[in-house]
């Protein structure tokens, strides 16, 4: 998130500026294997030093997506802009676009060092400058003690540096990363994040990433783009993608969600009510015009949902069910409540006091609410 | 990244060509009228009629399968035993030596092997008496020496494939070594086996060289009737000889091969 | 645990926390009776019909021919019943390594191997890559089709080339109806036809090792090169290439060892320039009964090969070990 806040620094962000002009432009892209469509006419812009994430299941179009921008494979329809160009017909090698691959793919043959210098040999720059360029590089990523060994000598994070120096060195326009810490495990995974994004706000090169991991995506993007069957579902900030999710899926797919069906019935002010099943009337923020009788899906957070005598505004939304379940993690409970036989909801609650001291046990009934600002509507 | 690959596509149908198509011409011209084996004179299956009347090969391929039919099977058990200890036996006294002796027959000159092998059956005679005289016996154990590498390759391979766990629940669940050797490892690699075994078998059926230097002047086997008939010249009976050889040994790779893939599904 | 489990009562269950490697031990001691025939069968097999003939080759080398039975003198001699003589006749070597004809023999029969190996390398090479990079369900068909031909008989695939190559041959005959020759080329009986029917025999002998190597080659390194900036051909030289290497050299010495040694294919398609110590080892032993000199002849050339032979040994342990 941090490259998030810095950007909102200035005026605008530049995806928010209708003049800004993007770096690398989408347009209208699919890609067909046979009968399977990988990619299914997609478009989107990512602007110039940008750390964009594209976010979705095995399957859903994304790693297709990061080899088209590479050049690795040519779309079937649509064409692809990098920089003002149209790179959609040149290949891999004459792109200024490079790639860390998820397994790293360093040559077996080959010292660090001759990996890193591996695409400057190609552009034919001098010995001297090239010798420079991989020290320089090696130091960015600290691994200048490591310059004669052989990949299989190195540990999986030395290995990921190596990869990443590498795809560093020809200062690309783009740099795409294919799960860049899929192969980590998961303590240096958290470390590893945070410095990725220190590094790209140093160098102020545009990387491109793909994941699965949501918290990932979360935690290094400026922008997120939420894939699902060769789509793109949501492109937003990882804050708007979390609070304000446009669908059921990229709600599902990002942190756990509580979804409520209903109807609209009525409009107070900014505020539209809602009639879900079993008598449950709901009240939520909502500046779009919709129709009375419009079936709706009403997304509440765990962690937005409260105890009931707890900070009660007017107009709370409100729901009563059975302690079914309860997760202790430490830092939070969660709480499994059955509020209809076929509906059970999700809370979160930090645990403000010890454990022993709680209030909540299994089969109590509870009432929980959630604020009218607390909820999003779904409309499809 | 789409790439052109006629190019390689046609070097690749070249390679095949050199490979089939002088085999192909053989047996094509195997039912030749014409004596003169490269001219052609009309379909006839004349020769394949005057070998079956050739009494010299019937009598040497008789032979010949025959020696290739024990040289396959004890080359088989041997190539598993050796196999097993290769894979399974851990580290052992003189292991190095032991793979040493069994990489040199697959690239030895065959000339080397065969004369060494006869001067060892000819001291072994005159020091204790066996073997007596040279034929079927000295054959048959020249081929089995340098079979069983070819089967240790094959068995090997597959056995290093297996997942050694198997064993340890066995194992585990009681069996005795034995039985799980009888009952797990041995049914694991069948496919192996028969191979090795075929593989054997045809090797063995192949072999000219070794064989002249250790065969009696009574044994005459196949090869070494084709041969002394081939240094004369071409003849149309030896194309339909040939013929036969190769439909017997496609039909049975092609006839184990299928075996092999129904029983993989 | 060890020794003294022999005891089927005895015989408890490893603790849990050491499992693995108790039971592993447990399996070790355990296979003690059966391991020693195991190992020992076909290692004493390998000694007595592999080995020891080799000691009785050196041994014969040393002698000198005569005619009897057996053909060649022995090396100890009883003199006045108190003195044993060694006679040991260095002149086989002798002759092997100075008479002009052998010497030919051997650089021949190298160079031969040589120009078969680099033959078999350039066109097994493109055919191992194209199986290598086929589509998946392509392969193994198209691995059958180089291996099939190693299941039919080698004599018989030479003498296809005998009716192919001779005068009035095919090949002749359908050059001269092409009209591209006005008269029959001679190529059987020459080092081309040797040359021809070796890369023909040995051809599967590469492919296969080459095929093994480069289908284990990691396809992403290629795109990696590509991504870097180099071009396909590049990317071929500097990434592909090196890292086949090792099948390069197993295949090359798979044809090499054997072709250094051949004996069939100079006797049938090669005339009487190509000179093979091969051929001189059959003739020597065959028509002149020379048993001393042949027995020499073949443990130069296994000399000459243990080089060769060291390397592919190398080759093969290491492939082992990676596995």
């Amino acid at each position: 998130m941090a490259s998030h806040d810095a950007n909102d620094q200035s005026s605008l962000a530049a995806w928010q500026d209708p003049t800004a002009k993007p770096y690398v432009r989408i347009a209208g892209v699919s890609r067909h294997f046979g009968e399977v469509h990988a990619l299914n006419d997609v478009s989107l812009d990512i602007y110039q030093g940008e750390f964009f994430s594209l976010l979705g299941g095995s399957g859903c179009g994304k790693s297709t997506l990061l080899r088209l921008l590479a050049g690795l494979d040519t779309p079937t329809k649509g064409r692809i802009w990098i920089d003002g160009v149209d790179v959609t017909d040149i290949p891999a090698y004459r792109r200024p676009v490079n790639m860390m691959f998820q397994s790293y793919a360093l040559f077996p043959h080959m010292s660090v060092e001759a990996n890193v210098e591996f695409g400057l040999r190609q552009e034919k720059m001098p010995k001297a400058e090239r010798g420079e360029r991989v020290s320089e590089m090696l130091d960015l990523l600290h691994i200048g003690d490591l310059r004669k060994r052989r990949p299989d000598q190195l540990s999986g994070g030395q290995r990921q540096r190596v990869a990443l120096a590498r795809s560093l060195a020809k200062h690309p326009k783009l740099l795409l990363l294919d799960e860049p810490l899929g192969a980590l495990d998961k303590k240096l995974r958290t470390h590893t994040q945070f410095e990725l994004v220190k590094l790209q706000e140093r160098i102020g090169i545009t990387f491109v990433t793909v994941t699965h991991d949501q918290e990932e995506a979360m935690t290094m993007s400026s922008r997120i783009a939420v894939m699902d069957a060769g789509q793109i579902i949501q492109v937003d900030t990882p804050g708007a993608i979390y609070e304000y999710p446009n669908s059921r899926m990229v709600a599902s797919f990002i942190g756990s969600v509580n979804l409520f069906e209903g109807k609209v019935f009525g409009r107070e002010d900014n505020d539209i009510l809602i009639a879900g099943d079993d008598y449950l009337v709901m009240r939520l923020r909502c500046l779009q015009p919709l129709s009375l009788g419009t079936p709706v899906t009403v997304a509440v957070r765990p962690e937005k949902m409260r105890l009931c005598p707890e900070c009660q505004g007017p107009g709370d939304n409100r729901v009563t069910g059975r302690v079914e379940d309860i997760a202790y993690l430490g830092n939070v409970s969660i709480f499994h409540v059955r509020v209809s036989p076929s509906q059970v909801v999700t809370m979160t609650l930090a645990n403000m006091q010890p454990r022993t001291e709680q209030m909540l046990t299994w089969d109590q009934e509870v009432t929980m609410t959630w604020s009218p600002v607390c909820g999003v509507v779904l409309t499809e | 990244m789409k790439r052109r690959r006629w190019p390689l596509y046609s070097l690749l149908a070249f390679g095949y060509a050199f490979l089939y198509v002088p085999v192909l011409l053989l047996v094509v011209y195997s039912f030749n009228a014409s004596r003169l084996v490269t001219v052609w004179g009309g379909f006839s299956t004349h020769w394949y009629g005057e070998l079956l009347n050739n009494t010299q090969i019937l009598d040497a391929a008789w032979l010949s399968i025959r020696i290739a039919t024990v040289n396959a099977t004890l080359a088989t058990v041997l190539g598993t035993l050796a196999a097993m200890a290769l894979v399974r036996g851990g580290r052992f006294r003189g292991r190095g030596g032991f793979e040493l002796l069994l990489t040199a027959p697959l690239v030895m000159p065959e000339v080397i092997v065969g004369l060494s092998l006869l001067l060892l059956f000819v001291a072994m005679q005159h020091g204790i008496g066996w073997p007596d005289g040279r034929g079927f016996t000295t054959i048959t154990i020249a081929h089995i020496t340098f079979s069983m590498a070819y089967a240790t390759v094959v068995i090997r391979a597959r056995l290093a494939q297996m997942d050694r766990s198997l064993e340890e629940a066995a194992m585990d669940l009681g069996a005795r070594p034995l039985v799980v050797y009888l009952r797990i490892t041995l049914p694991l690699i069948a496919p192996a086996l028969l191979s090795a075994w075929l593989l054997a078998f045809t090797l063995s059926l192949d072999d000219l060289v070794i064989a002249s230097f250790v065969a009696g002047p009574a044994s005459t086997t196949l090869p070494m009737v084709v041969y002394s008939s081939v240094r004369l010249g071409v003849s149309p009976q030896i194309n339909a000889l040939a013929s036969l050889i190769l439909l017997f040994v496609s039909l049975a790779v092609i006839i184990a091969g299928l075996a092999l893939a129904r029983k993989r599904d | 645990m060890t020794q003294t489990a022999a005891g089927e009562g005895e015989v408890g269950f490893p603790a849990p926390i050491h499992g693995d490697r108790r039971l592993r031990r447990w399996l070790g001691s355990r296979w003690q009776p059966g391991r020693w025939v195991n190992i020992g069968l076909p290692y004493f097999w390998l000694l007595l019909f592999f080995f020891l003939p080799f000691v009785i080759v050196f041994q014969i080398s040393l002698a000198e021919p005569q005619i009897a039975q057996p053909p060649y003198t022995a090396l100890t001699e009883w003199v006045d019943e108190a003195v044993l003589q060694v006679r040991l006749n260095l002149g086989n070597y002798a002759l092997v390594v100075e008479d002009e004809l052998y010497r030919a023999a051997f650089l021949n029969s190298l160079w031969v191997g040589l120009v078969s190996t680099l033959g078999c390398l350039l066109i097994g090479y493109p055919m191992a890559y194209a199986i290598a990079t086929a589509p998946e369900r392509w392969r193994v068909p198209l691995l059958m089709m180089i291996i099939l031909p190693f299941w039919t008989s080698f004599l018989i695939r030479v003498y296809a080339w005998i009716g192919i190559l001779k005068g009035n041959g095919l090949l002749n005959n359908f050059l001269l109806a092409l009209g591209l020759i006005d008269e029959p080329l001679t190529i059987l009986h020459t080092q081309t036809a040797v040359y021809i029917g070796v890369v023909y025999s040995y051809l599967p002998f590469m492919v296969l090792p080459l095929y093994a190597n480069l289908s284990r080659l990691d396809m992403t390194l290629l795109e990696a090169a590509a991504d870097l900036g180099c071009r396909p051909w590049r990317a071929f030289l500097r990434v592909t290439l090196p890292l086949s290497l090792p099948g390069i050299l197993a295949g090359s010495l798979l044809v090499f060892i054997p072709v250094v040694g051949e004996f069939v294919i100079p006797d049938l398609l090669g005339g009487p320039d190509s000179l093979m110590v091969g051929r001189m080892l059959w003739t020597e032993f065959f028509s002149n009964k020379d048993w001393p000199l042949a027995s020499a002849l073949a443990l130069v050339l296994l000399a000459l090969l243990v080089v060769p032979f060291v390397a592919l040994q190398r080759w093969q342990s290491r492939l082992e070990e990676e596995r």
